[in-house]
């Protein structure tokens, strides 16, 4: 009896293992758009993630070489549409540069706070949907709330909620309402407390915490290597900004302080890090805005703007920090109306392809952690 | 309870016809594939979110299609995408409808001109039942839509499909 | 920090014919024009050596250059041949904080540039952007395939100036 049973147990006789390809379609509801990841699993650990784009693909260069250069303002809007403001701004300065004009003060400090109230409502958006993600759905209500606050600050100003054509080359397309810097000095005051408030709900919640620490470590050699920017450069501990680092319109005037990962979750450039560097930005854009409405002069916003823009033979790359990195423009011109090359280098095309390394040896559901803490948006990506 | 609240004279007899009551209940409660692909998506989130409130009327977002009755498209369908569209268009149960959101999917949008890769209105492949027009349309906009999309649902007919 | 003078000039004495020539009157940047098949090598050595050390790419396009020859013939159909497609490269020290622009030109009829991916992973995508919009081969690049139009487009590279539209494409009629 005892020979018959130790014939049937097999001993040292591995399990036929295969590795499995799971398909994060292009619906989904956590890849923040159409994105499209191919994981290949070996059980439920990832070896290889492999990202599809150009869902979106919307051929904004093409239409940049058929348009005149104002005409290109609102498809440069509807690129990144969670940071409208700011691709107009980083357009407008790019031209500017080509065409060596200077604009009057008080726009410079418009597009200031303009660009700063449009860096905290993308982040209330990349927040929210993090939460929303990971499980926790009340912080998204929470975000959104506090982002009709900003969107209606914008629509008194120019009537959009979005997409908003109002940073034009050479000035602003409307002065600012009469009552704009009351409701935003309001809206600033309003906001402080709330960022204690998502900090108790979602930043220093156990279960949070938990799926975040110690899941996606980026490297810092291997995010300058990867031309990783933004806030995801920050968190790896580098401090690096542009608005401080290479300066653009009047960023210098300000006084701000630039937050670093330090890894007190988990590690030095995990995911928690990634989300929190953000929270304490949005801090340090109220200060800016502070600043900007205690310090904007009177003038005219439309003095500067070229009445035919038609810049001399020549190329230009300007970049501006915008909310999820480093936005370039690359623009050549053949001395017509029309642009002749617009190439734009977008911060989410180039933090996505780091995804494969980050995402090594960690479960399926850290793929959605991972992803939602490099906050991309896929206009960007596929422009 | 408003609509049926100390409407009837009996206390537990109800006359209506199957039709209106079949209607009735599949517009109250149009469960939404959240189907998002550009700028559109955020002011359809917008609308889900507390200031627009869309589940007051019923709709929330479920994940699978065939868990749902109604598909907003919104935002810009390109080529690659439209094969996947037109997949999940036809993985939902009937009875299903489709919403257009903004000019992207209505007709192109600022992109029919030069859009090499743009397709130019998502009616090419799926029949729409509401456009709403806009870039992008206001979550009022949206709300009036979902309203025209449950007018024409309450005036539907069993015996006929309606086009 | 060093200006794109004394790079050339750094850049001339170690590779030589390689280096092209230095162009300073177009505004605004002043760029290198190098050879595209040792750019790989020109680039190993810029981000190696320690008074360079240019660790960060920020940018890396293709661009048409529409210069090629055009002819007319008797229908009225004007016909270009010839012309180059250029990339640009835009790098950056993020220790020594200065800048330089790269420029390497090569033909339409067979455009190969040396690929730099194995230097910055980022020129990875923009790499495969630029072999998709345009057209341009980069070699011994590690996955060289279409990145943002479907794998299956068969109407060539559209960011090229005489790209046309096709009709149709899987059923689905593609001009307005």
């Amino acid at each position: 009896m005892a020979a018959d049973i130790e014939n049937k147990t097999t001993t040292n006789e591995k399990l036929k293992t295969e590795e499995m390809i799971l398909n994060m379609g292009p619906q989904h509801p956590s890849t923040h758009g159409v994105l499209r990841l191919e994981l290949q699993l070996e059980g439920e650990l990832i070896v290889n993630v492999k990202p599809h784009i150009g869902y979106l693909h919307r051929c904004f260069e093409k239409h940049a070489e058929a348009m005149t250069y104002p005409q290109v303002i609102p498809y440069t809007d509807r690129m990144d549409y969670l940071a409208s403001m700011y691709n107009e701004f980083g357009y407008a300065v790019a031209v500017e540069k080509l065409l060596d004009i200077k604009v009057p003060e008080r726009v410079e400090y418009i597009r200031v706070i303009m660009g700063e109230l449009q860096r905290i409502a993308s982040h209330l958006v990349a927040l929210g949907t993090y939460g929303a993600d990971i499980g926790a759905v009340t912080p998204f209500l929470f975000c959104f709330r506090d982002r009709e606050k900003i969107l209606s600050l914008f629509e008194m100003t120019c009537g959009a909620r979005l997409l908003y054509n109002y940073i034009w080359v050479g000035g602003v397309s409307h002065d600012l309402h009469h009552d704009f810097l009351r409701l935003t000095k309001d809206f600033v005051d309003y906001f402080r407390p709330k960022i204690k408030e998502l900090n108790d709900l979602l930043s220093f919640n156990k279960i949070f915490i938990e799926r975040t620490a110690n899941v996606g470590i980026l490297p810092l050699d291997t995010a300058i290597n990867y031309g990783i920017t933004g806030p995801m450069l920050r968190a790896s501990g580098m401090k690096w900004d542009l608005r401080k680092d290479d300066p653009y319109s009047i960023y210098d005037k300000f006084d701000f302080d630039i937050p670093v990962g330090d890894g007190r979750m988990g590690t030095v450039g995990d995911s928690w890090d990634r989300y929190f560097v953000r929270v304490l930005e949005m801090e340090q854009s109220l200060r800016i805005i502070e600043q900007a409405i205690a310090q904007i002069p009177e003038g005219d916003v439309t003095s500067a703007i070229p009445k035919r823009i038609k810049p001399v033979v020549g190329q230009v790359y300007s970049r501006v920090e915008g909310p999820r990195g480093e936005l370039g423009y690359f623009i050549i011109s053949n001395g017509t109306v029309n642009p002749f090359r617009v190439k734009v280098r977008a911060p989410s095309f180039v933090n996505l392809a780091v995804i494969n390394e980050l995402c090594k040896g960690h479960l399926v559901a850290d793929v959605i952690t991972v992803l939602g803490s490099i906050d991309i948006v896929l206009g960007d990506v596929d422009r | 309870m408003g609509l049926l609240d100390k409407q009837f004279t009996d206390d537990n007899i109800v006359i209506a016809k199957v039709e209106d009551l079949l209607n009735w209940a599949r517009l109250s409660s149009l469960w939404q594939m959240g189907f998002g692909l550009a700028c559109c998506a955020i002011e359809m989130m917008a609308t889900s979110a507390s200031h627009y409130d869309f589940d007051r009327f019923g709709v929330i977002p479920r994940p699978s299609p065939r868990q749902s009755d109604v598909i907003i498209v919104s935002g810009t369908v390109t080529l690659k995408m439209a094969i996947r569209i037109k997949r999940l268009y036809e993985q939902m149960p009937d009875p299903k409808y489709v919403i257009s959101m903004g000019s992207c999917s209505n007709c192109g949008g600022p992109y029919w001109e030069h859009g090499y890769h743009v397709l130019k209105g998502v009616d090419r492949i799926i029949p729409v039942d509401v456009y709403v027009p806009g870039c992008p349309p206001r979550p009022e906009a949206l709300l009036e839509g979902l309203l025209k999309l449950q007018e024409k649902i309450r005036n539907e007919s069993l015996v006929k499909k309606s086009a | 920090m060093k200006t794109t003078e004394e790079i050339f000039n750094l850049l001339k004495e170690k590779f030589g014919d390689s280096i092209i020539e230095l162009k300073t009157d177009i505004p605004i940047e002043q760029f290198i024009v190098v050879n595209p098949l040792e750019i790989d090598k020109i680039c190993n050595f810029l981000i190696s050596d320690n008074d360079l050390a240019f660790d960060s790419l920020m940018n890396l396009s293709g661009v048409d250059d529409a210069n090629g020859e055009k002819k007319t013939d008797e229908s009225g159909n004007t016909q270009t041949t010839g012309g180059t497609l250029s990339v640009f490269y835009h790098l950056e020290s993020t220790s020594l904080r200065h800048k330089l622009v790269l420029k390497a030109s090569t033909s339409i009829e067979n455009p190969e540039v040396s690929s730099v991916a194995e230097i910055w992973r980022v020129a990875d995508w923009h790499e495969r952007e630029a072999y998709d919009l345009l057209g341009i081969k980069f070699l011994n690049h590690p996955d060289l395939r279409r990145i943002l139009m479907p794998y299956d487009w068969e109407a060539g590279h559209p960011l090229r100036k005489d790209y046309k539209n096709p009709e149709y494409y899987q059923g689905m009629k593609v001009p307005y």
